[in-house]
């Protein structure tokens, strides 16, 4: 079964064309890094399969649903989640509302006003078992914004995944983070994504090699090689485009 | 008992708004009085009317400018309804009748809502902005709805109520008043901590990512909307009420700011923020309209001084303290406050009699007034009375730079404190 599939994918910005024809089949369970120089398009590529640019070509399927002009909302709801590559919380609300948030559609609540959150046992049960998760039970109540950095993306991914979405999208998760809070992300990214669909946009190669099944190498908006991470590192075409001969 | 332990300070509120009319009261003749009521009445109306235009701001991040709309649309609404009670062609309870605002606000709130929520942030703030001006013009050319500028007149004395009240008397209209108070307040403190509240504060602060957790910002904003106009609506309902007359500046770009006004002088980020907002100001436009002719100016001017120098508002600048509170070393700036105090006094004295003078010699004087102060005749052209203003004000703004600094010291040690000890700030 096919989680994500894109379909010769085209994204244009004015006279520029940024994704220029690609296609990616990602199966359900696979754990899929994309990697590629900067500009190569990889955060627009994720901009277009999670709704929030439209696509200029081509078809994306999600879950096996076309996702054309399906909204960002109506894109999660088949299943898809994403974080950003710039940290995006609720910085006014605290830790635990954050996480909450992320739990309440898929708990079914909707847009109810008759419901009181404090007396949904299950849905309090559910995030504070997250947070436990996520190791930031201790900050329970404090406002989202005044989080450490690493303790941000932290409970970005903890948003993420709350809603219990079977594909997951990470963009550059561990980006501005220390080697320890890097070790510590990569555990949770493991931890956290278990039986599920990862997509992610990396940089750090130690995460990308150590995580993924598999690695797709975006170059100006191309695929030029898809493969097991193994016979990415001794790919001649993807050496000389990105990663250079000296940095592995 | 764990009732009242809980809602503790709903009780406190009203016993102190039962008991403040008898403040005015006079006890010679037996009688309230009809100022001080409807005053009070006028507060309770407008800190529903500020709460729920604090459902868009504070929770939702939504500036409305014609927030006015929802709240005289409820008026008008309740007006036709209590005439149509007296013309014998409808039958309702007195008491229940500002529903019938609410249910205006809500119906408004809905289609209004749903062009003005297509966008947000400037966008929906210019929109609201064009309603206001629109429903506004319209009011003078619907006749029949909006009676033209002179109005729609009621006679509240229904004879309809649950409990054979007759709402002859202004104190029984703020009884009304302070009752549907309390369960419009009550209700929209449920509310925001309910699903939709919740995800109306996600929406604010990110949008973006409120959508990538399944939620569609424009229904949230619709709903929220239309839920805000319902208590605007009935705080429309009650306004006719006491006044007997509904005309169409309840529609208008003045009575939207005062919402606006209660919110930031009161503070946006906490619910109560915008009640005390509302007594601040509903005071300045009922009380010192009746002694000063500038009273305009210093609206503008502690707005303008709020959001310069405490955009968090009144109750921003209370839950400030909590921290200092909790390690129990609120004492230690009794003094500095204290000492900050006659400075603060001396800068709004020299303001207020350098305006007034000036006031005075445009307007005042013009029109026969004298200027007194505590009953001594003063000759507004005097060089000395203006130099004490000038001396006042600037003087003051020295002095009160010096014990700022001072307290400024005082405070940051205490909450340097504060977070050596834990407490979060």
């Amino acid at each position: 079964m096919t989680a994500i599939a894109l379909n010769d994918v085209r994204k244009s910005f004015g006279r520029t064309e940024i994704i220029r024809g690609v296609t990616l089949n990602i199966p359900k369970g696979e754990r899929h890094a994309i990697i590629g120089p900067n500009g190569a398009g990889k955060t627009t590529l994720f901009n277009l399969i999670s709704g929030r640019f439209p696509i200029s070509g081509g078809s994306i399927t999600v879950n096996g649903q076309s996702t054309a002009d399906l909204a960002p909302q109506e894109i999660n709801r088949l299943g898809l989640s994403r974080s950003f590559q710039i940290t995006s919380i609720f910085p006014r609300m605290s830790v635990f509302e954050n996480i909450r948030c992320g739990l309440l559609w898929s708990q079914g609540y909707r847009y109810s006003f008759w419901h009181l959150l404090g007396r949904q046992k299950g849905l309090t049960e559910a995030a504070e078992a997250l947070l436990e998760k996520l190791n930031l039970t201790a900050r329970r109540n404090l406002l989202a914004g005044l989080l450490s950095y690493a303790e941000q993306r932290a409970l970005e991914i903890g948003i993420t995944i709350a809603g219990g979405a079977d594909i997951i999208l990470l963009d550059e998760p561990t980006a501005g983070m220390s080697h320890s809070e890097t070790d510590y992300a990569v555990d949770l990214i493991r931890k956290v994504s278990e039986g599920k669909t990862l997509l992610m946009v990396e940089h750090d190669m130690g995460v990308v090699f150590g995580l993924a099944d598999r690695v797709t190498v975006l170059v100006y908006g191309e695929v030029i090689a898809s493969d097991a991470p193994a016979a990415i590192r001794g790919n001649a075409a993807v050496r000389e485009a990105y990663l250079g001969t000296d940095q592995h | 008992m764990s009732f009242v332990r809980r809602n503790w300070l709903w009780l406190l509120a009203a016993v102190i708004l039962l008991a403040v009319p008898f403040l005015f009261y006079d006890w010679t003749k037996g009688r309230h009085s009809g100022f001080a009521l409807t005053l009070l009445s006028e507060i309770g109306v407008m800190a529903i009317f500020a709460l729920s235009f604090n459902m868009l701001m504070g929770q939702a991040g939504l500036l409305s400018f014609g927030h006015a709309v929802l709240f005289g649309l409820g008026s008008y609404c309740t007006a036709h309804a209590i005439n149509a009670v007296k013309a014998g062609t409808f039958w309702m309870p007195i008491e229940l009748v500002p529903l019938v605002g609410g249910l205006g606000g809500l119906v408004f709130g809905y289609l209004l809502g749903w062009l003005a929520t297509k966008q947000r942030a400037t966008a929906f703030a210019m929109i609201t902005m064009g309603l206001g001006e629109l429903v506004s013009a319209a009011a003078l050319m619907f006749m029949a709805f909006f009676g033209g500028e002179g109005g729609i007149s009621i006679d509240r004395v229904m004879g309809t109520s649950l409990f054979g009240i007759s709402y002859a008397t202004p104190w029984q209209v703020y009884c009304l008043v302070l009752i549907w108070a309390f369960i419009a307040a009550s209700l929209m403190k449920l509310q925001t901590e309910t699903p939709l509240g919740r995800i109306a504060n996600a929406t604010r602060d990110n949008f973006e990512r409120a959508q990538f957790v399944g939620y569609d910002p424009r229904i949230v904003r619709l709903m929220q909307f239309t839920l805000s106009g319902f208590f605007a609506g009935i705080a429309g309902g009650l306004y006719v009420m006491i006044y007997e007359i509904v005309t169409f500046d309840t529609l208008g770009a003045a009575k939207s700011a005062n919402a606006l006004l209660a919110a930031y002088i009161g503070g946006a980020g906490g619910f109560f923020g915008p009640i005390l907002g509302t007594i601040v100001v509903v005071l300045l436009q009922s009380g010192v309209s009746l002694i000063s002719s500038a009273w305009l100016l210093y609206v503008g001017v502690l707005f303008i001084v709020m959001v310069m120098f405490a955009p968090v508002g009144l109750i921003g600048l209370i839950g400030m303290h909590t921290p200092i509170r909790r390690i129990g070393r609120l004492g230690e700036l009794v003094v500095p406050y204290l000492r900050a105090f006659p400075a603060a006094l001396s800068v709004m004295l020299g303001f207020v009699l350098m305006v007034e003078l000036a006031s005075n010699i445009t307007i005042g004087a013009a029109q026969g007034k004298k200027f007194a102060i505590a009953g001594m005749l003063i000759n507004t052209g005097s060089p000395v009375i203006w130099g004490i203003g000038l001396l006042g004000l600037i003087g003051g703004g020295f002095w009160l730079r010096i014990e700022a600094r001072r307290f400024r010291r005082r405070w940051d040690a205490l909450i340097e404190d504060a977070k050596r000890q834990g407490v979060v700030v």
